[in-house]
């Protein structure tokens, strides 16, 4: 039972970089993909308890809520409640799904996971798959890294040659199925009811909700969706219990948290580390701002989530409520850094032609309104802008935000007015001069 | 008419869904036959449609709808280069113009001999080793430099 294992002190393991590992357990060993890598550690222990012992449904979603583990995939939505929403009793298959299509900019945590300890997802997802009742998985991975889609592939082979995967489990009645599936080239498919579409071989175009997928989703059936750091928590919480979880983060946000460092920084890359850490020392862990330079602002969690500027940000912690306060949010914990030699206006508009071009055109105030935001933008950095722009921009992504189907609206809204809001003056100088103030800067000397 | 070794590979991507479901390993049909033919022509499409059992006009719509199918011919090497945030803050634009004098190609266009395609692509969730690109979606480069994008066409024949 999970709950005894909660008395018992959780090993925590830790690397010399000082990261905490939990979802990248594997890490610093020579092969750290391999079955027998993750079996040394432990793995599979805890889907066999809890199958084998015919341990209740109920009590695993009470240890999960315990844990305080929210969804990773950027909304934080509390994993237990979501696995309470999944009905029980259902006369057919129910499906599970995990959502390894990060393709929001600055995001790169899930593929580390399933190239460098897929096992521990797939021990996760086959634990909901038993705590939900799902007889079959999918794991959707983002197109473009195929060769880790490959190495997940082969994780399946020999989680299912070794009797971790497939029919009748440890000689149970429990049987789960899982397979890998892929995306390609659609940031939208990211949303999980796009991401159904996506699987049932159509254009990811999101659907209305309610209903939600855990009464209509995969081919109509319940699904369970959810992030790839979300599952492979699980592992470890069986392991060592709810509490010890929560423990290993602060209020409002328990465990770790894989955090995907981008941009300016001397060491990019993802550090896994306890909620709350303070940026500074998240900072300090990627190696500090690069080649000596200033911090000016940083995206949080990948441009779904509001600017902070560099004064603000020396002074929070990473973990859900640290960067509320910060009137911005935690999202997916995609880290991107900018020095002081980036232009905002045209960080920008790079950002306004993404969901331009990633918006999938079903709602008019989306398909409509990050076009006019790009032509707008576009303008601007090309010198013919308008002082009027400013408010337009920031009037145009209002009336996107709350207006749409789907959160990609409000995702392409953010970045306009949080950048417009912290950084005005660099937008009015590039409008009057019709050219960048950091570029100017720079030829001054 | 798709080839053994195609169809092979369909059948075992239409393993993964209920036999009622054949529509779902669409994706991955397109993606083999895009693999083995290096774009998808009108008649590809068709004989998809005809073997996984859809309409045509379905079949062009997620041929369309992804960013990474190719509905014209991209070479015999199709480069994509992400320039989207992560990749741009670390000179991706660098790159960019490298890869462009060097093969004499803008984006979209194919080289002369036929041998590359350049593509602007969005985020391709591997930001940490920005800047990067894909050879033939497939093959992903990560760190690069204008050396090393040398050293990486000088082995492409
Ligand atoms: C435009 C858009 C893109 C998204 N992209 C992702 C993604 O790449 N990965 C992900 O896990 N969730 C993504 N989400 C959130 C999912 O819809 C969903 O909330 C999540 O997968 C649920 O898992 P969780 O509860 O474990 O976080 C995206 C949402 C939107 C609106
Ligand atoms: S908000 Fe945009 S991306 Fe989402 S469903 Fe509407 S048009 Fe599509
Ligand atoms: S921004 Fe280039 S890979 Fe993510």
């Amino acid at each position: 039972m999970a709950k005894q294992s909660a008395k018992s002190p959780a090993p925590v393991m830790t690397d010399p970089k000082g990261q905490t590992l939990v979802c990248l357990r594997t890490l610093s060993e020579s092969e750290p993909a391999a079955l027998a890598t993750y079996l040394k550690l432990g793995g599979y222990q805890s889907l066999k308890r809890l199958v084998t012992e015919k341990t209740k449904a109920t009590d695993i979603i009470t240890e999960v809520k315990i844990s305080g583990l929210r969804g990773r995939g950027g909304a934080g939505f509390p994993t237990g409640l979501k696995w309470s929403f999944m009905p029980r009793y259902f006369d057919g298959v129910k499906y599970l799904v995990c959502n390894t299509d990060e393709g929001e900019p600055g995001t790169f945590k899930d593929r580390d996971i399933i190239r460098y300890n897929p096992h521990q997802l797939i021990e996760g997802m086959a634990i909901a798959a038993y705590t939900l009742g799902a007889r079959v998985g999918y794991n959707y991975i983002h197109g473009e890294i195929w060769q880790d889609y490959e190495t997940f592939e082969a994780a399946l082979k020999e989680a299912n040659e070794a009797g971790y995967l497939g029919e009748n489990l440890f000689g149970t009645n429990f049987s789960f199925d899982l397979y890998a599936v892929h995306g390609y080239g659609a940031y939208i498919c990211g949303e999980e009811t796009a991401l159904i579409e996506s699987i049932e071989g159509k254009k990811g175009q999101p659907r209305f909700k309610p209903p939600f997928p855990a009464s209509y989703g995969v081919f109509g059936k319940p699904t369970n969706v959810n992030n790839t750091e979300s599952y492979a928590s699980i592992p470890w919480i069986m392991q060592h219990g709810g509490q010890a979880f929560a423990d290993l983060g602060v209020a409002n946000s328990g465990g770790t948290k894989l955090f995907s460092v981008s941009g300016h920084v001397e060491k990019p890359g993802n550090y896994e580390v306890n909620m709350g850490m303070p940026f500074a020392e998240l900072l300090a862990m990627a190696g500090g701002v690069w080649q000596g330079r200033k911090l000016k602002a940083v995206i949080p969690g990948g441009p779904s989530t509001a600017v902070i500027p560099a004064s603000v940000m020396e002074t929070i912690t990473m973990d859900y409520d640290g960067l509320s306060k910060a009137r911005s949010s935690l999202g997916a914990g995609s880290m991107i850094v900018m020095d002081d030699s980036t232009c905002m206006v045209k960080a920008l508009h790079r950002l306004s032609y993404f969901f331009y071009e990633e918006s999938c055109g079903q709602c008019t105030p989306c398909r409509e309104g990050t076009g006019w935001v790009y032509r707008v933008l576009d303008r601007i950095v090309k010198g013919q802008g308008k002082m009027e722009d400013l408010d337009l921009l920031t009037d145009i992504s209002k009336n996107i935000s709350g207006r749409t189907i789907c959160a990609l609206g409000e995702a392409a809204a953010t970045p306009v007015i949080s950048f417009i809001k912290h950084f005005r003056a660099e937008f009015e100088y590039y409008i009057e001069h019709g050219k960048s103030m950091v570029d100017s800067k720079a030829e001054q000397g | 008419m798709l080839s053994p070794q195609i169809t092979e590979k369909i059948d075992y991507e239409l393993t993964k869904y209920p036999a009622d479901q054949r529509q779902a390993a669409v994706m991955s049909a397109l993606r083999i036959v895009q693999t083995e033919r290096g774009w998808l022509s009108q008649e590809s499409m068709s004989e998809v449609a005809a073997y996984i059992g859809m309409p045509e006009i379905a079949v062009m719509e997620v041929a369309s709808f992804y960013n990474m199918y190719d509905l014209a011919p991209v070479g015999k090497y199709k480069i994509s280069v992400c320039t989207n945030i992560s990749c741009m803050l670390r000179n991706s634009d660098e790159i960019v113009d490298h890869l462009k004098h060097k093969l004499g190609v803008e984006f979209n266009q194919v080289s002369a001999d036929g041998k590359f395609c350049l593509k602007e692509a969005e985020c391709m969730g591997a930001c940490g080793g920005a800047p990067l690109m894909i050879i033939n979606n497939h093959s992903m480069h990560e760190f690069l430099t204008p050396a090393k994008v040398d050293a990486i066409l000088d082995e492409l024949k």
